[in-house]
């Protein structure tokens, strides 16, 4: 079976062997300890940490286009994003009619807007598995109609960079509008639980954690699936001599919509687990400058690697939080100067530092 | 769509009915045919009133000098660029004008650039498995295995273009020459019934060029090969029938000593190098 074939590999075993530790680390930490303990491990903290493993899955798929295929999308956000309205919008039907307003089935916001009816692209969000399931088929639609357009006029490089970037500035916009119906520039928030689970308690929390960390093992291990596959060495064929992919018989730009879907939708499951655990979903999640910022971690962490994805995701995040408590201003500047030294110092990331200190260990395992 | 659309061609056997991938027809000897073929890129004629014919099973080679055409007519064979008229057929049944490039990569018909290309990130292994006569669609690509009967069909080709004892390292670390044979390897892993091979010899040294000609005469007679070539004592070592291009037309054709007495040929061509 394809998709096990990375279970068998000793990298993805260590990374999976961390990532499990991690998550039982924590969960023990959170609930063993004394609250007064240093070592206890807050409900705050927990939430925090669930949303740098969302962020590190929303990486994964990033590095998955832009290290194997070579498309460097700087419009991932919208699909991340994507995902969480669709997750958000099941949980504003979840709130019911409690409500600021009471209204049984419309959101607070359509009440303020003097809405009388659901609008039809609403239906059906107030069932979970319909919710989840477009938490996957919106971002993989859109991604599946842009890409066909683009890949098909064989729109690569910088260009397909900047379109990817209008994309999701045109999202933006459309998404700020109020009569768009998705809540405008506040989004959509005032989330009460999820499955029946309150969203408030610590042990929903804890879940939702625990299930983020479980989905960043999952995407992890499509994503090696796909590029320890024969699919997976064909991509990076195209990604450096597209026309020799193309005169050997592959179709190359269904190469690139494939591998396209497959990571929008992993960008989408991981903008819906985003979405119960900062409890807010707006439009700011499609700025561009928040694409951008996730190229930054993969290519901090290391391209073409998956796992160097996660790490720098979790690292540039990590660094995000303390910067921005001691000095909010200085952040842009130091995620400015950090891209600038890896860029020179580490070309190849933290990945590729990792790579060449074992290979000096010992050449028992060469990685291309 | 297209499957409906098929349904209301009442002239045709539905291609879903008619036997799969219908077989290359050179009953009547010839494999590919260009007629009256022209092409133009701003005005300039690069290809102009072109007709050549290539027997099945032979070995051809092209010559002319710089701007003849001789990259262009390799670009509309292969479908990567299309001519403004003229007809091009591969055997008797298939009109190349009318398909895209991996459709007539699979039909048979492999290239190798004038620049070698190769994979360089992958290993040379990983370059020939790419390369093999499988099914090139997604699904089966994801979930291919290689098996005992494919690696051995690789070791074979690899044995074949002397890069056994470089099977797993980068193709990025190959030498110049190591390339060329490594992009040949990957045409005949294809399986083509037509090779188009754009300078195999640029840059290689005497000995890396004799072992070329071996692998190229070896391969004519299963297959049928094209070459384009510069260098004139490589095509003389090749050659059997030698096309001269000169502005995007024939300009002789025949015998490598017919066509160097030809004095059209020397004047246009030879005689630049004298």
């Amino acid at each position: 079976m394809w998709l096990t074939r990375p279970l068998q590999e000793r990298s993805t075993q260590v990374f999976l062997g961390v990532l499990f530790a991690a998550l039982i680390a924590v969960t023990a930490l959170h609930l063993l300890m004394p609250q007064d303990s240093a070592l206890y491990v807050s409900a705050y903290t927990v939430t925090l940490l669930g949303k740098y493993l969302c962020y590190a899955l929303l990486a994964v798929a990033v590095d998955l286009v832009w290290g194997y295929l070579g498309i460097l999308s700087l419009g991932h956000g919208a699909f991340f994003a994507l995902g969480g309205y669709a997750m958000g919008m099941y949980l504003m039907r979840q709130i019911g009619d409690r409500g600021v307003y009471g209204d049984p089935v419309l959101p607070d916001f359509m009440v303020f807007l003097n809405w009388q009816a659901l609008p039809w692209y609403w239906h059906g969000f107030d069932m979970a598995w319909f919710a989840f399931l477009m938490v996957l088929l919106a971002p993989g639609l859109l991604a599946l109609v842009f890409g066909f357009l683009a890949f098909r006029s064989r729109v690569t490089g910088v260009y397909l960079s900047i379109i990817t970037q209008a994309l999701t500035f045109a999202l933006m916009l459309a998404f700020f509008r109020n009569e768009m119906g998705f809540g405008g520039n506040n989004g959509l928030t005032d989330f009460k639980d999820i499955l029946g689970f309150d969203l408030r308690t610590d042990a929903t929390r804890l879940g939702l954690f625990l299930a983020t960390g479980i989905a960043l093992a999952i995407g992890y291990v499509i994503c090696r699936a796909i590029v320890v596959s024969k699919l997976g060495r064909l991509s990076v064929a195209c990604r450096d001599a597209e026309a020799r992919a193309r005169f050997l018989g592959y179709r190359v730009e269904r190469v690139q919509l494939f591998v396209f879907v497959v990571s929008a939708m992993l960008a989408g499951v991981a903008g819906a687990l985003y979405v119960p655990q900062v409890g807010i979903i707006n439009p700011s999640e499609f700025s561009p400058l928040f694409s951008i910022e996730i190229v930054v971690w993969v290519a901090l962490g290391g391209r073409a690697t998956l796992y160097g994805a996660v790490i720098g995701a979790l690292l540039v995040n990590y660094a995000k939080t303390v910067f921005t408590g001691v000095l909010p201003d200085a952040w842009l500047f130091a995620l400015g100067g950090l891209f600038v030294l890896v860029t020179v110092f580490l070309p190849r990331g933290i990945a590729g530092v990792l790579q060449r200190r074992r290979a000096a260990a010992g050449p028992r395992e060469a990685t291309a | 769509m297209s499957f409906f659309e098929e349904l209301t061609h009442r002239d045709r056997v539905f291609e879903f009915l008619a036997p799969a991938p219908s077989p290359v027809d050179v009953r009547h000897g010839p494999i590919l045919y260009l007629e009256d073929v022209s092409v133009s890129f701003d005005g300039f004629k690069a290809i102009n009133n072109l007709n050549l014919t290539i027997d099945d099973g032979e070995l051809r080679c092209i010559i002319g000098p710089n701007g003849a055409g001789k990259t262009t007519m390799m670009d509309i064979i292969t479908g990567k660029t299309r001519p403004d008229t003229g007809s091009v057929w591969f055997g008797s049944r298939h009109n190349l004008l009318a398909l895209s490039e991996p459709d007539i990569a699979s039909l048979g018909i492999g290239r190798k650039f004038q620049k070698p290309t190769v994979f360089e990130a992958l290993t040379v292994f990983e370059n020939l498995e790419l390369a093999m006569a499988t099914d090139k669609r997604i699904l089966p690509t994801l979930t291919a295995v290689m098996t005992a009967e494919y690696r051995e069909r690789i070791d074979e080709v690899l044995a074949l273009i002397g890069l056994t004892g470089l099977r797993d390292r980068p193709a990025g670390i190959l030498s110049h020459g190591q390339k060329q044979w490594l992009e040949i390897g990957m045409l005949l892993m294809q399986k083509p019934r037509l090779l188009l091979v754009d300078e195999p010899v640029a840059g290689m040294t005497e000995q890396e060029m004799e072992r070329t000609a071996e692998l190229l005469t070896g391969l004519a007679g299963q297959q049928s090969v094209v070459v384009v070539e510069h260098d004139m004592g490589f095509v003389r070592s090749i050659a059997r029938t030698v096309t001269v291009l000169h502005q995007g037309s024939v300009l002789a054709e025949g015998s490598m000593d017919e066509v160097a007495n030809d004095p059209d040929v020397i004047r246009v061509y030879l005689g630049e190098e004298a």
